[in-house]
């Protein structure tokens, strides 16, 4: 019960933020990665301060994390070990990165904009989705 | 001294850019992303927890779903206020592209701005600095030639 609780919790937390600092939205994200603007005034710096709001907390947590034997609620860690960077890697970082150009929408924003009822948000979620379900089967 | 009653205060709505409240934002992004790990040793990556959903992963379905329930509630409560707004420019077949680059993307690669960019970073992966250096460059690159090479 306490797994299922804490889950929706920190989903809605997550939720919350991403809406409450404008990143459920595609042009204000497209206005951070615009770097042409930085010389026409026009660039919107918001993304880099939400990531920094967000490191400032989430580091302490993951320092704390690291100090306990077992998270608090199930019975081990299921936190990936230090891995190599390989092809693998690059390879999906680049697709992502082509993806989240063209429209500006990376999965937790995609997900949590889903509530607009917008058919553009329907869309895009349901290619991404089909997008990961394709991985599962061919490249895994 | 302003006195202002629970129900009548209401949380801001950005219009332009505005510091505070993106920092406030991201605290709570963060504070999501430590949560998952203290209470239930989980990385807070969004790709990780739906491409686990669709792959039919048994064991970690409870979890996700209940995270995935307040992640999309959270948005639709926020972006129920009619002062909220959001603004989408690509066309339909832009959108499918993107969405299918993303959603296999961000699972061959193992994570995206949540996994890799905020609880990756938040715990010194060397992995996930280069995933995150390389998607943040290959965004801007790609919005540069759509915008500005293309559409300019």
């Amino acid at each position: 019960m306490m797994r299922l609780l804490s889950g929706l919790i920190a989903g809605a937390l997550f939720g919350a933020g991403l809406a409450l600092s404008g990143m459920v939205d595609p042009a204000r994200v497209l206005g951070f990665l615009d770097i042409a603007g930085i010389a026409q005034g026009t660039w919107d710096p918001t993304l880099a301060f939400v990531m920094a709001g967000a490191l400032a907390v989430a580091t302490p947590g993951y320092w704390l994390a690291r100090r306990r034997a077992k998270p608090m609620f199930e019975p081990a860690f299921q936190v990936p070990g230090k891995g190599v960077v390989d092809r693998r890697l690059t390879l999906g970082a680049v697709m992502f990165g082509l993806g989240w150009g063209l429209v500006g929408f990376c999965p937790g924003p995609a997900l949590a904009a889903l509530g607009s009822g917008r058919t553009e948000v329907l869309i895009f979620a349901a290619a991404m989705a089909a997008g990961m379900w394709l991985f599962g089967r061919v490249a895994r | 001294m302003c006195f202002v009653a629970a129900w009548e205060y209401r949380l801001p709505v950005m219009t332009s850019f505005d510091p505070l409240t993106a920092l406030l934002g991201g605290a709570l992004i963060g504070l999501a992303a430590a949560l998952a790990v203290l209470f239930n040793g989980r990385v807070a990556g969004i790709s990780g927890i739906l491409g686990g959903i669709l792959d039919l992963d048994r064991a970690n379905m409870p979890w996700r779903l209940a995270f995935l329930i307040g992640l999309v509630g959270a948005g639709a409560v926020m972006l129920a206020r009619p002062e909220a707004t959001i603004e989408i420019t690509g066309s339909t077949p832009l959108l499918i592209a993107g969405g299918l680059l993303v959603g296999f993307g961000t699972r061959l690669g193992s994570g995206c701005t949540s996994g890799h960019g905020v609880c990756g970073l938040a715990r010194g992966s060397k992995r996930s600095l280069v995933s995150t250096a390389i998607y943040m460059g290959v965004a801007v690159a790609t919005l540069f030639v759509v915008r500005h090479v293309i559409g300019g």
